[in-house]
C-alpha cells in the first residue's frame, strides 16, 4: 500500500457550477438538471500488481473476484451434486460411497450453492460490478471496505473447504444444520466439521455486511444527476432490495451460528434439551430446537428472495432490451419488488408446517406466503406483456430469459402447493421439495446468472460470446434441466422422503428406480454441459469478436462508458447527466430504438415519450 | 422459430407426462382426502396459469420475433388491465388459500374420541405405548428411562402402571377409529411418516407434538422417518398393521403392561438374586 493517494482521481473535482455548465442548460430549462451537491469522491488507483489486481478497490474488479470465487465454489457444488446422482440413480457404482459421505455431500451441496454460490455472485458479482455503474457513479462509496468485503469472503470460502480435510470431513447435518444431530455423534462432520461450517457462515456474514453496506450507500448516495430512484434499472431495484434484505437476514444467521457454536464448544443449551444418547443422559437441558428452526428460517426465507429478487431485475433488464421495448409496468415492477421483500419476513414459518410448532401459526404463515404469490404472479405477467407487441431478438440472452421464465413459473406454482400449509403436510420432506426449490431457486436464477453472463460479457471483456455455442450450453442446460425436476416432483407424489441415502425396496421406490436412472443421467449431461461455456469464455477471451461500444443497443448507464471495457473511475471526465428511465426503446418518432438514459428532451422533442 | 417450437413442445410434453405418469401417489389410506383434492385443485388451477402463461410467452416468439423496421407498441403502463390481473390473481390464490386452511383446521383439531398412541423415537428406531383400560397414558420423562423402564414412565403415576407397551417398530391400529399420534423423541428430530396416511409430523426432543388420521383400509404400511436425524435417517423404518376390530382386539390382549413389565423384571431380579446366593453359597 505504498501508492501514494491520488486526491484528484485523475478527474477534476468538480464545483457545482462548472457542472451547470456542463449539462448546458439553466433553470427553467426543458434539459436542466440539479447540480451536484457534493464535490466527486477521491479514488485510489493500484499500480502495483498487487493492488491492481489482487487487493484491489475497483468495485469492477472485485464483482469479478466475487463471480471467480464463486464460480469455483460452485463447480465444487455441482461435482458433489454429481455424486449424489450416481449414488440415487446407480448405487451398484457407488461402491465407494458410505451413507456418511452421502450425507456430507448434501450437506454442502446445499450450503454452498444458496449462500456461497448464489448470494455471492449476485451480490457480490453482478451488484459490484453493476450498481457504479448503472447509476452513474465512479465506484462504491466506501472501496476500502469493499476489498476486505471480498477478502472476509475468501476467507470464508478457504475455511468451508477446509472442512473437507479435517478429521470426520465436513459436516453431514443438512445445509439447515438443525440441532441436535448437527453437533451430536450421529451426524457425520459433528466435530471439527460443523464448527468449520460455523465459523465460515459467521466470516461470510461479517464479509457481507461490509459490502452490503456499500451496495445500500452507494445506490442512496452516489447516484449520479438526473438518477432518481424512480430512474433506476430494475438491476439496481432487485439487488438493492435484497441487500435490505441480507442486511436484516443474515444477522439471524449469525446469531444461531454463535449459539451453536457455544452448546458445541461451552456445552451451554441454547438449542439443546434433555438428551438420551446410548444410555447416558447428556449434560445439556432446557434448550429448544425449533428456536433455532424460527432463526435459521427467519434468515432462511429471505434469502431465498435475496437470491430470486436481483434474479427479477436482472430478466427484467434483458427482457427489456432484448425485446426492444420498455419494461411493461415499471412502477409495478419496482413496488412489488420492494413488497416482496417486506413480505418475505412475515412468512418464514412455512418451512415449518410440520416441525412440531404451534400449529395454529399454520393459518397465519399460509395466508402470509400466498398473498405473496400476488406480486410474484404481477412480474410474472409483466414480463410477457413486455413481449407482447416487441420486436424480441431471439438470441442467446433471450433463450435464457424464457427458459427463466418457464421454470420460475413452473416452481412458483409448487410453491402454491407447498405455501397452502395443508397441502404441504403430505409433500414436505419429500422429492416434490427438493424438486420445488430447485426449479424456482436453483434452475431459474441460474438461466438469469447465464443471461447475465451472455449480455453482460462484452462489457467486461470487449468481446461477444460465440452464439452457437451459446444457443448449445442452453438447450442442453434448458432441457436437461427441466427433465431433472419436472418429473422429480412425481417421486414425491409417490412418498418418497428427500435424504434417503438408499431405498431399499421400498415400494414407494421400487416403481422410481427408472425414473431415477433418467434423472441422473440427465444431471450428469447438464453439469457437463456448463464446461461449454467455460470453454467459450476462454475462446472468446482470445479470438472472439470485439463488442465495440454498446453493442446490444441497451440505453443504460453501464453501456456508455467512456471506454469499452470501463476503466476504473468509468466515465471519463465527466459523470454523466440522467435525464430518462432506462427503458425507453421504440419510442414512437425517434430515430433509432433505442434512447440512452442520457438524452437530454431537448434532443428527442419531436418524440412521443411517455415517462422520463 | 426453432425456440418457439421448442418451448410448445416443453409445455406440451410436461401435460402429457402429468396425463400419462405412472409415478403417481400411493392409494389413500387414510381420512385426509380432503389434501388430496386440494392438491388435485391446485394442479387444475396452478397447472392452467402455468400453461396459459407459458402459451402466450410462446405466442409472442412466434409473432413478434425481430425484423427490422417492426413497429413496436410503446406503452410504459396499463393501469386497467394491472388492475384486472392484480384481482384475478388475488381471487385465484384465495380460492385455493380457503380449502387448504379448511382442512388445516381439521388436522389440528383432534376428535375426542380418538386413540392416543405414544411414539418414541430415537437414533434410530420406534417402539409404542398404548393407554390401558383408564384411557390415559402415564407421564414420562427422558431421565426415567432405563432397561426397566424403557418408556421412561414416572413410576409414581398411576395412569402409567397399565399402559400397553411394544417394544417393537410395528404397530398395529383398527380400522375406522381416529389415532392421535403423540410424538417424542429422546434425542433429534424425527418424524413418524406413512405416506399411504398423508399426515406427518416431527418429533421434537423436550417436548411433545401430535398429529390425527383416522385409518380406513386394512393392510400394512411401511412407515418412513421424514425428518433428517443423523447417519441412520433412511434405514429407520417401521411397520403400521390396519386390522379390523376383532383381529385388533386379540393382538390387544397379547400385548404386555407396563406393572407386568416391572413385575416381570422384577422377578427376574428375584430369580437373580436367589441364583447369585446359590452361586455364593456353594463357592462357600
Amino acid at each position: 500500500m505504498s501508492d501514494e493517494i491520488e486526491n484528484k482521481s485523475g478527474y477534476q473535482t468538480q464545483s457545482s457550477e462548472t457542472m451547470n455548465e456542463y449539462s448546458g442548460a439553466a433553470v427553467g430549462d426543458v434539459d436542466y438538471v440539479r447540480p451536484a451537491e457534493i464535490p466527486e469522491q477521491d479514488l485510489y488507483h493500484g499500480h502495483t500488481f498487487l493492488t491492481k489486481w489482487v487487493f484491489c478497490q475497483d468495485a469492477k474488479v472485485i464483482g469479478v473476484q466475487y463471480f471467480l470465487t464463486a464460480v469455483f465454489t460452485g463447480i465444487v457444488g455441482l461435482i458433489l451434486s454429481w455424486l449424489m446422482r450416481l449414488q440415487l440413480g446407480f448405487p451398484e457404482l457407488a461402491g465407494f460411497m458410505t451413507a456418511e459421505h452421502y450425507y456430507q455431500f448434501v450437506t454442502m451441496h446445499g450450503m454452498i450453492m444458496v449462500v456461497y454460490f448464489l448470494t455471492a455472485l449476485f451480490l457480490g458479482g453482478f451488484g459490484n460490478y453493476l450498481i457504479p455503474l448503472m447509476v452513474g457513479a465512479r465506484d462504491m462509496v466506501f472501496p476500502y471496505v469493499n476489498m476486505l468485503s471480498f477478502w472476509m469472503f475468501f476467507v470464508a470460502v478457504a475455511v468451508l473447504m477446509a472442512s473437507f480435510f479435517v478429521p470426520g470431513g465436513p459436516t453431514g447435518s443438512g445445509w439447515t444444520l438443525y440441532p441436535p444431530q448437527a453437533i451430536l455423534d450421529g451426524t457425520p462432520g459433528s466435530g471439527a466439521g460443523i464448527l468449520l461450517m460455523l465459523i465460515s457462515l459467521s466470516l461470510f456474514v461479517i464479509g457481507f455486511t461490509m459490502g452490503g453496506l456499500n451496495y445500500l450507500i452507494t445506490i442512496l448516495q452516489a447516484r449520479t444527476r438526473g438518477m432518481t430512484l424512480m430512474r433506476m434499472p430494475l438491476t439496481v431495484w432487485g439487488i438493492f432490495t435484497a441487500t435490505v434484505l441480507a442486511m436484516l437476514a443474515f444477522p439471524a444467521l449469525l446469531v444461531s451460528s454463535i449459539m451453536m457454536t457455544l452448546d458445541k464448544v461451552l456445552g451451554t443449551s441454547f438449542f439443546m434439551p434433555t438428551i438420551l444418547k446410548a444410555g447416558e443422559v447428556l449434560e445439556y437441558g432446557g434448550g429448544s430446537p425449533i428456536l433455532f428452526q424460527h432463526l435459521f428460517w427467519f434468515f432462511g426465507h429471505p434469502e431465498v428472495y435475496i437470491v430470486a429478487l436481483p434474479a427479477f431485475g436482472i430478466v427484467s433488464d434483458l427482457i427489456s432490451v432484448h425485446a426492444r421495448k420498455n419494461i411493461f409496468g415499471y412502477r409495478m415492477m419496482v413496488w412489488a419488488i420492494v413488497g416482496i421483500g417486506a413480505l418475505s419476513f412475515f412468512v418464514w414459518a412455512h418451512h415449518m408446517y410440520v416441525s412440531g410448532m404451534n400449529p395454529w401459526f399454520g393459518f397465519f404463515f399460509a395466508s402470509t406466503t400466498l398473498i405473496i404469490a400476488v406480486p410474484t404472479a404481477m412480474k410474472v405477467y409483466n414480463w410477457i406483456l413486455t413481449l407482447w407487441r416487441g420486436n424480441i431478438r431471439i438470441n442467446t440472452v433471450m433463450l435464457w430469459c424464457l427458459g427463466f421464465i418457464v421454470t420460475f413459473v413452473n416452481g412458483g406454482i409448487t410453491g402454491i402447493f407447498l405455501g397452502n400449509v395443508s397441502v404441504d403436510v403430505p409433500l414436505s420432506d419429500t422429492y416434490f421439495v427438493v424438486a420445488h426449490f430447485h426449479m424456482v431457486m436453483g434452475i431459474a436464477p441460474l438461466m438469469v446468472i447465464m443471461g447475465a453472463v451472455y449480455h453482460w460479457f462484452p462489457l467486461v471483456a470487449g468481446r461477444m460470446l460465440h452464439e452457437g455455442l451459446g444457443k448449445w450450453h442452453f438447450w442442453i442446460t434448458f432441457l436437461g434441466a427441466y427433465s431433472i425436476y419436472f418429473p422429480m416432483h412425481y417421486l414425491g407424489f409417490i412418498g418418497v422422503p428427500r435424504r434417503y441415502f438408499e431405498m431399499y425396496d421400498s415400494p414407494y421406490m421400487t416403481s422410481g428406480v427408472g425414473l431415477n436412472e433418467f434423472i441422473s443421467l440427465a444431471a450428469f449431461i447438464v453439469g457437463a454441459a456448463q464446461f461449454i461455456l467455460i470453454y467459450n469464455i476462454i475462446k472468446t477471451l482470445k479470438t472472439g469478436k470485439p463488442a465495440g461500444k454498446n453493442p446490444w443497443k441497451a440505453n443504460s448507464l453501464e453501456w456508455h462508458t467512456s471506454t469499452v471495457p470501463p476503466e476504473h473511475g468509468n466515465f471519463g471526465e465527466r459523470l454523466p447527466v440522467v435525464h430518462r428511465w432506462a427503458y425507453d426503446y421504440s419510442v414512437p418518432g425517434a430515430k433509432e430504438d433505442f434512447m440512452p438514459q442520457t438524452t437530454p428532451p431537448s434532443e428527442v422533442s419531436n418524440t412521443e415519450v411517455e415517462k422520463t | 422459430m426453432h425456440a418457439g417450437i421448442i418451448f410448445l413442445l416443453v409445455i406440451v410434453g410436461s401435460i402429457l407426462f402429468h396425463i400419462f405418469t405412472p409415478w403417481y401417489w400411493t392409494d389413500i389410506a387414510s381420512n385426509w382426502q380432503g389434501m388430496d383434492d386440494t392438491i388435485t385443485l391446485t394442479f387444475w388451477v396452478g397447472g392452467g396459469v402455468f400453461v396459459a402463461v407459458c402459451l402466450f410467452m410462446v405466442y409472442c416468439v412466434f409473432k413478434f420475433s425481430y425484423k427490422e423496421g417492426r413497429t413496436v407498441e410503446y406503452k410504459p403502463e396499463d393501469k386497467k388491465l394491472e388492475r384486472i390481473l392484480t384481482w384475478a390473481t388475488t381471487l385465484g390464490v384465495a380460492a385455493l388459500l380457503a380449502p387448504g386452511l379448511i382442512i388445516w383446521n381439521q388436522y389440528v383439531n383432534v376428535p375426542k374420541n380418538a386413540l392416543e398412541v405414544d411414539v418414541m423415537a430415537w437414533q434410530w428406531g420406534w417402539q409404542y405405548r398404548l393407554p390401558g383400560e383408564d384411557g390415559k397414558l402415564g407421564t414420562t420423562k427422558v431421565i426415567n428411562i432405563n432397561d426397566d423402564n424403557p418408556f421412561g414412565i414416572n413410576p409414581n403415576d398411576p395412569f402409567g402402571q397399565d399402559d400397553v407397551i411394544i417394544q417393537s417398530d410395528v404397530l398395529n391400529m383398527e380400522t375406522d377409529r381416529p389415532i392421535k399420534i403423540l410424538l417424542r423423541s429422546v434425542d433429534v428430530l424425527h418424524n413418524w411418516y406413512v405416506p399411504q396416511f398423508r399426515a406427518k409430523m416431527d418429533a421434537v426432543p423436550g417436548t411433545i407434538t401430535f398429529y390425527w388420521f383416522e385409518p380406513n383400509k386394512v393392510g400394512e404400511y411401511e412407515v418412513l422417518c421424514a425428518e433428517y436425524c443423523g447417519v441412520g435417517h433412511y434405514a429407520m423404518r417401521g411397520s403400521v398393521i390396519v386390522q379390523s376390530k376383532q383381529d385388533y382386539n386379540s393382538w390387544l390382549n397379547e400385548q404386555e403392561t407396563f406393572s407386568e413389565l416391572v413385575a416381570k423384571q422384577n422377578k427376574l431380579k428375584i430369580e437373580e438374586n436367589k441364583i447369585a446366593k446359590k452361586i455364593n453359597l456353594n463357592l462357600n
